[in-house]
């Protein structure tokens, strides 16, 4: 559905984007993962039709967005990152223009635009001032916009960024929903974001990319081991030396009456570790499952690479 | 020719909702208002003439600032990045920006048409010097509002788009004035170029058909110089 290959982008002397290459197939929804900076929205635009590469090829939908632009676009949806909207109109006239630049005629147009406001929970602002909504609303209309032709593709850029958590969950939903109907492409540089809504993440950095994999394999693949934190009221040597006897635990590691406890990802010890230290007869106060933060990957990635 | 419509009734709604279009069609009311009724004590005639004349030099203020926000806008709200992304071509874009900003400028024109309306009440004014005078106020008028739609494609600051048009406007304007005063070839062809060379044949009563195509002319190459400089920041 979406094919890129060997795209440049060159600001000036600095690349943006540098040789990156990927598919993205029929009814996938995909992350692109990176940092600030690592020339993600400088695809998505060049996905949009909104930047011309310096060189390479995209194709959308089964048309090359260089040669058949107007076709290719025809078939995209775009939410933009700064979500941008003419705040002098309504919702409805809004929606309205997009559908009509669209292609949809007069009748299709409002049957859609009743379609989307609905779907995007939308129904009691249709005929208020745009200017008038508030941040996550306004991200609704952005998206409401997205999809009022029913694109084949929807590339959306930072899609939950500056709205509050209720609205981000709700948001992801509405990713989730809308990618049984089409292909997604969603950019983030936040790791949770992407591992709840896509199925497959690309990773970039500096303009090429470092990784690509379904989110599942992804973790493993980056460091062979799981972590947990673990607080534990006793004699600190002793218990760090029968967690590191528990089976399946790799390694462990102190720091004050904190255990940082690895093990491999096949397995999870927890039950194990829980049996230890009741026979020690000492007091669990906490154990949590250290989530791996974006930088951390980053980290592994880059020194990886360096090795 | 439909995506034209539909942006080119999306502009001019805009200009209808927002202070702006209000603004400058009270200020080019007023103004030309106060003309048309002192310029009987001045010409000594039952025309419009004043009014023409007087409105040709406003007219390059007025669109300068009617159009800058027309890309400038886009491109700073971001909006752009939708505009230029929907299944749409730039020259269609541009032409609808265009036409939408024209409407606006007809409706002022037909706001004065109760000057001459006003002369048939009360005299027995020549309708033919009245007519070729809107006649040339539309066409400079098309090719004022193409060079400022220019000029806010150049830039996302509208302060800086109303002055670069304003600039290019005056210039082609007033270097009529400086062919006078060069040696006659050089200062014929300078003269050919500029805006106001051909304009008081309008306020005569004349239609020169020179001067429909020269206007015509600037309004057709400035809308193309939009459409590349959009194409252009594709590029960049």
């Amino acid at each position: 559905m979406i094919r890129v290959e060997n795209l440049v982008k060159y600001y000036g002397k600095h690349p943006a984007v540098d040789d990156i290459s990927f598919n993205v197939e029929k009814g996938e929804i995909v992350g692109f993962l990176g940092p600030n900076a690592a020339g993600k929205t400088t695809t998505m635009r060049i996905l949009t039709g909104f930047l011309m590469p310096t060189s390479g090829d995209v194709w959308v939908a089964g048309y090359n967005m260089m040669k058949h632009s107007l076709e290719a676009r025809q078939h995209v949806g775009y939410l933009p990152e700064a979500i941008p909207l003419y705040t002098d109109m309504t919702v409805r006239s809004y929606l309205d223009f997009f559908a009509r630049l669209r292609g949809l005629d007069r009748r299709r147009t409002k049957a859609r635009i009743e379609e989307v406001v609905d779907i995007c929970h939308l129904e009691e602002y249709v005929d208020a001032l745009i200017g008038r909504l508030s941040r996550g609303f306004r991200q609704r209309v952005g998206v409401a916009q997205a999809i009022i032709h029913k694109p084949e593709v929807l590339v959306l850029d930072e899609p939950t960024a500056g709205i509050d958590p209720i609205q981000v969950a709700t948001t992801r939903e509405l990713i989730k929903e809308l990618g049984k109907e089409c292909t997604v492409i969603i950019s983030s540089h936040i790791l949770p974001e992407v591992s709840m809504t896509c199925e497959r993440v690309i990773i970039i950095d500096r303009g090429r990319i470092v990784a690509e994999d379904r989110i599942e394999n992804l973790a493993s693949m980056i460091r062979g081991s799981r972590r947990f934190r673990l607080e534990v009221e006793g004699p600190s040597a002793e218990i760090a030396e029968r967690l590191r006897q528990t089976d399946g635990v790799e390694r462990v590691s102190r720091e004050d009456s904190r255990y940082i406890v690895e093990c491999s990802v096949e397995q999870d010890p927890r039950g194990k570790i829980m049996e230890t230290l009741v026979q020690g007869g000492w007091t669990l106060l906490s154990l949590e499952s250290m989530e791996m933060s974006l930088e951390d990957i980053f980290l592994e990635l880059t020194t990886e690479e360096g090795e | 020719m439909r995506n034209t419509a539909t942006i080119a009734f999306k502009e001019f709604k805009s200009y209808l909702a927002s202070p702006m279009g209000y603004i400058i069609t009270g200020i080019f009311l007023v103004l030309t208002g106060f003309v048309f009724s002192i310029s009987p004590a001045t010409y000594f005639e039952t025309s419009i003439r004043g009014f023409v004349e007087a409105s040709s030099m406003l007219l390059l203020l007025l669109a300068s600032v009617l159009t800058m926000r027309l890309f400038a806008e886009e491109r700073k709200m971001g909006t752009a990045e939708l505009l230029l992304t929907a299944p749409v071509r730039d020259s269609e874009v541009v032409v609808g920006k265009f036409l939408g900003s024209l409407g606006i400028l007809v409706v002022m024109l037909v706001l004065t048409f109760y000057y001459p309306i006003l002369l048939m009440w009360f005299g027995d004014p020549d309708m033919g010097p009245i007519a070729t005078g809107y006649l040339g106020l539309f066409l400079l008028g098309c090719a004022s509002l193409a060079v400022g739609l220019f000029a806010s494609s150049l830039t996302s600051n509208q302060i800086v788009a109303a002055v670069v048009a304003g600039g290019i406007l005056f210039a082609l304007w007033s270097v009529g004035w400086a062919a006078d005063l060069l040696p006659e070839g050089l200062g014929g062809v300078i003269g050919y170029l500029s805006l106001s060379y051909y304009f008081s044949d309008f306020t005569r009563g004349v239609i020169d058909t020179r001067a429909i195509v020269y206007y015509l002319s600037v309004m057709v190459l400035f809308l193309f110089l939009t459409t590349r400089s959009l194409e252009n920041s594709r590029w960049s």
